[in-house]
Order: C-alpha cells, then sequence, then structure tokens
C-alpha cells in the first residue's frame, strides 16, 4: 500500500521503539465470493421452490412408499445384508489374493494373477447373469467328495457314488447367496489391487525387523504388516463398500427381486408413479453413503494410529503393573 | 534352537568363538560384495566393524542374521551353521521356521530403528517374546520395564515411537531387541541417523550393555566409541577383512595402508563426536 509519505509508521529498530505487539490488520476483501453466495442462493431458493411446488415430486406418495415393507425389506436384503456379504467375501479373498500374488511360489502368484485378470475383466451386471445360470451348468448339484469318483467307479466295476454332500446349485447360485458370491469374487479382484498396493506401501525395514526378531512370514504379514498396510487399505475400500452398495441394483441380472431398487420400480410400474419412486431410491443411498462415510472416518482414524498420535487412547493401553 | 543343539563341550572346545565366520561370499548380481570375510568374535567380545562406505558391513551383519543368504563360506553361531544343516556330505536349506528359530538368539538393531509404528514402546518391545517365544504376557511386560528402565525410558511406555526423538526410538530398538534374549546383538550403525547430541545417549547404553558382558558386533563411524569401548577393531576394504587387532593397534598404529588412509578421512569428518568421550579417552586420541 502506497500511503501518505508524511505519514510515515513506526519504522525503526528496537533502540528507537517499543518491539512490535500484537497485529491487528484489516482482512482482505473477496467481494466475489459474496456474489457467488447470491447467486448460489437464488439457485438453491429456485431448487427447494421446485421440490416443494412440482406435482411430479408427490411428497406425501415418496414418504408413503420410501417406508413401505416391501422396500425396506428390499433394502435389508438386497441391498444391505448382499454388500455386507459381498464385502466379508471381497475383503477376504482381496487379501489373500494379494499375499498370494507378492509371495515367492510362483504358483501362487500366478493363480492370484489369472483370478484377478478374470474377475477384473467380467461386467458384474454379466457376472450376475451367469451365476444365475449356474443351477442349469450344475444341474446334478454340487458334490462334495472324491473328484471324478463315479469315473473311476465305473473303471473299478463299482456302483454309486463318493459323495458325502450334495447341495442343490440353484440354491447356492440364486438369491442372496448367488449375489454375494458374484458380486463378492468380482470385488475380490478389486480388493487385491488395492490390499496389493498397501502392502507394498510398508517399508521393507518393517518385515526385515520383525524376522530380525525371529516371526515367520505369516505373523510378521499378520501383525506388522497388514495392520500399517491397512492405512492405505481403508480409504480406496470406503469407495468400494460405496459402489458395492450401489451395485446391488444389478442384483436383477441373477435374479433377486427383494432388493431396493428393483421393488421401487416395480412399485412404479404398477401405481405409474415413476419419478417419485426415484426420488425414493435417491434418498435411500443417500442415507446409507452417509452413515458408510461416517463409518470410514472412524475406521481410518484407528488405523491411523501411531501415525501422528501421541500417545495410545486410555482405553486400548496395557496398563503397566504398579 | 529347533536343531537339537550337542551340549557345546561334547563337539567343541569350551571357548569355542560365539560367532564363526570363514570365507563369505556374496554377490548382488555381478557386484561381488563380500570377497572371502574371515572372523570369529568369542563370547563376551565386543567387535567394532570400521569401513568404507560400500565396503559390505551392513551387508556382512546381513548375512550373519541371514536378512541376506550367502553364496559361499560358512557361518556358524554358537555352533550351529547358520541357514544348513550338513547331511551325507550335502548342505541342505533349512526351512523358513528354523531360519526364523536361529534368528531368535540374534538380537539386530537397525540405522533406521524400525520400530513398529503402529505400536507402543510396550508393545513393540512385547511383540516377538509373546508371540514367538509364547512366553506370559504379564512376566514379559514386568521385563519390557525393567529394560525400558535399563535404557532410561521408564516414563515412556505408552508412546508410540513417531513421538520419540531419534535417539530415544533407538534405544527402544535396543530394548525390543534384548527382550529376545539373544546371545548376540548387531548394530548397524546404530547413531549415524541420529542429531549428534542424541548419540551420546545410546552409545551410554551400548557400552552398559558392553559391561554387562554381552557380545556385541557393532559397525560404527564413532572412533571414539570404537577406541574406547571395543575389544576388538575390525577394518574392512572392499570386501575383505584388511586388518583387525586391539582398537589401540588399529586405530593408533594401523599397519596397513589403507586403514591409515580412511581413518585419517574418518577422523576429520566425526571431529564432534569427540565431545562425548570422557576427558582421559579424548586425551589420548589427542595424542596420536
Ligand atoms: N540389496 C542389494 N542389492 C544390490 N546391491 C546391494 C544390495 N545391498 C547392498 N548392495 C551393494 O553392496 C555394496 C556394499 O553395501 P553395504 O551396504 O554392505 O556397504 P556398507 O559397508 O554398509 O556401507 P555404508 O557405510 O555406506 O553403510 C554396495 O556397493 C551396495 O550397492
Ligand atoms: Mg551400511
Amino acid at each position: 500500500m502506497t500511503g501518505d509519505p508524511t505519514a510515515t509508521p513506526e519504522r525503526g529498530g528496537p533502540a528507537q521503539q517499543e518491539r512490535p505487539g500484537r497485529i491487528d490488520a484489516v482482512p482482505v476483501r473477496h467481494p466475489l465470493r459474496w456474489l457467488a453466495v447470491g447467486a448460489i442462493s437464488v439457485l438453491v431458493a429456485m431448487f427447494v421452490h421446485l421440490l416443494v411446488t412440482n406435482p411430479a415430486f408427490n411428497w406425501p406418495f415418496v414418504l408413503e412408499i420410501t417406508f413401505s415393507a416391501p422396500v425396506l425389506r428390499g433394502l435389508a436384503v438386497g441391498t444391505l445384508f448382499v454388500t455386507l456379504l459381498a464385502m466379508v467375501v471381497g475383503i477376504v479373498m482381496g487379501v489373500l489374493l494379494a499375499v498370494m500374488r507378492l509371495s515367492p511360489n510362483p504358483v501362487l502368484s500366478t493363480v492370484s494373477f489369472v483370478f484377478v485378470w478374470f474377475f477384473r475383466a467380467v461386467p458384474r451386471l454379466v457376472l450376475l447373469t451367469i451365476m444365475g445360470t449356474m443351477g442349469v451348468v450344475f444341474r446334478d448339484g454340487l458334490a462334495l467328495g472324491v473328484p471324478f469318483d463315479q469315473q473311476i467307479m465305473g473303471l473299478l466295476g463299482l456302483d454309486g457314488d463318493w459323495r458325502f454332500l450334495t447341495l442343490d446349485a440353484n440354491q447356492i447360485f440364486m438369491g442372496v447367496t448367488g449375489g454375494a458370491i458374484g458380486l463378492g469374487l468380482s470385488e475380490a479382484a478389486y480388493m487385491a489391487e488395492i490390499a496389493r498396493a498397501g502392502i507394498l506401501s510398508v517399508d521393507k525395514g518393517q518385515t526385515e525387523a520383525a524376522e530380525a526378531l525371529g516371526m515367520d512370514r505369516g505373523s510378521t504379514m499378520r501383525r506388522i504388516v497388514l495392520p500399517q498396510a491397512m492405512r492405505v487399505i481403508v480409504p480406496p475400500t470406503g469407495n468400494e463398500i460405496i459402489s458395492m452398495v450401489k451395485d446391488t441394483s444389478l442384483l436383477i441380472g441373477l435374479p433377486l427381486t427383494t432388493e431396493l431398487f428393483f421393488q421401487l420400480r416395480t412399485i412404479g410400474s404398477r401405481t405409474f408413479q415413476i419419478f417419485p419412486v426415484l426420488v425414493s431410491a435417491c434418498l435411500w443411498y443417500l442415507a446409507v453413503c452417509s452413515l458408510l462415510m461416517i463409518g470410514q472416518y472412524y475406521l481410518e482414524r484407528y488405523f491411523n494410529r501411531g501415525f501422528g498420535t501421541r500417545r495410545a487412547p486410555v482405553g486400548q493401553r496395557e496398563e503397566a503393573p504398579a | 534352537m529347533s536343531a537339537p543343539a550337542p551340549a557345546p563341550s561334547e563337539r567343541h572346545a569350551p571357548t569355542r568363538p560365539l560367532v564363526e565366520a570363514v570365507n563369505v561370499t556374496k554377490s548382488f548380481g555381478h557386484n561381488q560384495v563380500l570377497r572371502g570375510i574371515d572372523l570369529t568374535v568369542d563370547p563376551g567380545e565386543v567387535v567394532c566393524l570400521l569401513g568404507a562406505s560400500g565396503s559390505g558391513k551392513t551387508t556382512f551383519l546381513r548375512c550373519i542374521n541371514q536378512l541376506e543368504s550367502i553364496d559361499g563360506g560358512r557361518i556358524w553361531v554358537d555352533g550351529e551353521l547358520m541357514g544348513y544343516r550338513e547331511r551325507d556330505g550335502r548342505l541342505h536349506r533349512l526351512k523358513d521356521a528354523e531360519v526364523a528359530a536361529q534368528r531368535r538368539e540374534i538380537g539386530m538393531v537397525f540405522q533406521r530403528f524400525n520400530l513398529f509404528p503402529h505400536k507402543t514402546v510396550l508393545e513393540n518391545i512385547c511383540e516377538a517374546p509373546v508371540v514367538v517365544q509364547r512366553r506370559p504376557r504379564g512376566q514379559v511386560r514386568e521385563e519390557a520395564l525393567r529394560l525400558l528402565d535399563q535404557v532410561g525410558l521408564e516414563d515412556k511406555p505408552h508412546e508410540y515411537p513417531a513421538s520419540l526423538s531419534g535417539g530415544q526410538q533407538q534405544r527402544v530398538a535396543i530394548a525390543r531387541a534384548l527382550a529376545m534374549q539373544p546371545k548376540l546383538m548387531l548394530f548397524d550403525e546404530p547413531t549415524s541417523a541420529l542429531d549428534p547430541e542424541l548419540v551420546g545417549d545410546v552409545l551410554a547404553v551400548m557400552r552398559d550393555l558392553a559391561e554387562q558382558g554381552m557380545t556385541m558386533v557393532v559397525v560404527t563411524h564413532e572412533m571414539a566409541f570404537a577406541r574406547e569401548v571395543a575389544d576388538r577393531v575390525v577394518f574392512m576394504d572392499a570386501g575383505v577383512v584388511v586388518e583387525q587387532g586391539s582398537p589401540a593397534e588399529v586405530l593408533q598404529s594401523p599397519r596397513e595402508e589403507r586403514t591409515r588412509s580412511f581413518l585419517s578421512r574418518v577422523t576429520k569428518e566425526h571431529a564432534p563426536a569427540v565431545e562425548h568421550v570422557p576427558e582421559q579417552v579424548r586425551h589420548r586420541g589427542a595424542q596420536r
């Protein structure tokens, strides 16, 4: 700022003047920011007006169907429960695949590579549709027993089989289990890459320190490497869970009909209220994803312990004997 | 140890060396880093390994602990051949579990500490004794607190490593290695990642350990420490042991030209380290 030259502010060394004290400066003005706030306010007001007055929204109807029994059941079973199962399958298998991929054993790493290659390539809707046809492929059911038992017994001239347990393929590959398996396998392929990046992010010195203490590969991975890899694994896994919630709307490919979006669409085509049904779907997906984001925040905080935190939280300490 | 170890007197003389390395060679690709190292360390002895950067000190230390596998030669620790079993006149590689068992007898302290950042100080120390040795948790914890006291960190059991200074972290790392009750401690430049004013605390802990009779192999550039604490100084260059002897012999009247030129370079670089040394040692150093 070029001020009046005669009104020179107190300059000069500390010998002449008192040492500078508290700063009480005029803040920088942001006129454009206020303009933006004004414009946005108008847009928001228009949107709210639209929401309230446009009859297409039909709010009483939205409220009614949002909490109707078939929609709630679809949400609980097809959307939430399948997400939960699929993510459990995906995370457990994904971490396992990542460890296999990084193992010095070439058989394990190749198996892992091929799995990821296949399940990343096949779209989820296609995969779920294939799952739905598995009942035809395994017409005789899925059996636990000796492989090629009938062929072997045929050679030996015997009758019967060596099967201990036969499951109905239609029951496994349809419905909730089918959805969980299909989406879980697909998820495992993605989780494998996420977990691999996480494991590789852990300093090699950690493995060496653990090995120098005589820990075996398994406990080094479980107790030292994976907990640290979680810092890198959790944030993208949060994304994966949210994607999975939304991808449960593909379960119709199986087909599994006790699912949120299918139920809402059915109501929509029955009542010809297409738009309110979509509003209801958006509201539910928004609600679920918001809750998940809160959960993710706490999970990230937990796995960040030791990176920036100064002491163990009180509840988590091993108290020293007095 | 996993192998049924015969009683010491059965197989060897009572004063057999704790570490015996014979003609150890090791290459990384075409780069031969160790070119036939011979070294013995007696029980209770403190050996300081000196040598220029790239001379293979770290590599040799890691070979003792099997963090690297060796291409040739043999290493015995406490009479046990590291990494192999001799049977029918052939060497058979040990399984991972057997290698892990051999490592338990050897404590290692790294240049960069390598504490587990997600575990508190106490958890770092208790981890291996509880998980690997399966000792009762309560007993291990008491032992850990005693070790923390020994390294001067009795007030820090619940801190995470990130909140400690480098010198404190390194002392925790020493306590962590000691918790396994090793026969042998390996130190790879334990103070070279530290600010100068933190070096003294770590060296003091190591000096105590030496006085308690721990067998130690220490790679270091701290000439004052080598001079004062080491029973023997070993000078390595280009993957071989060039010269060894008492600190007085090697540091003050080296026979080899390579040792002399190394020492003259190092004592200039590390001049401030002399500050940590008691008066009489500094005096002796100045006489040279
Ligand atoms: N894992 C590795 N792969 C390839 N080369 C390596 C590896 N580790 C060490 N080397 C090489 O081996 C040589 C000796 O390394 P080493 O770390 O043992 O030296 P040093 O004596 O400990 O040196 P410094 O004083 O710098 O720590 C170096 O030339 C280095 O590049
Ligand atoms: Mg080194």
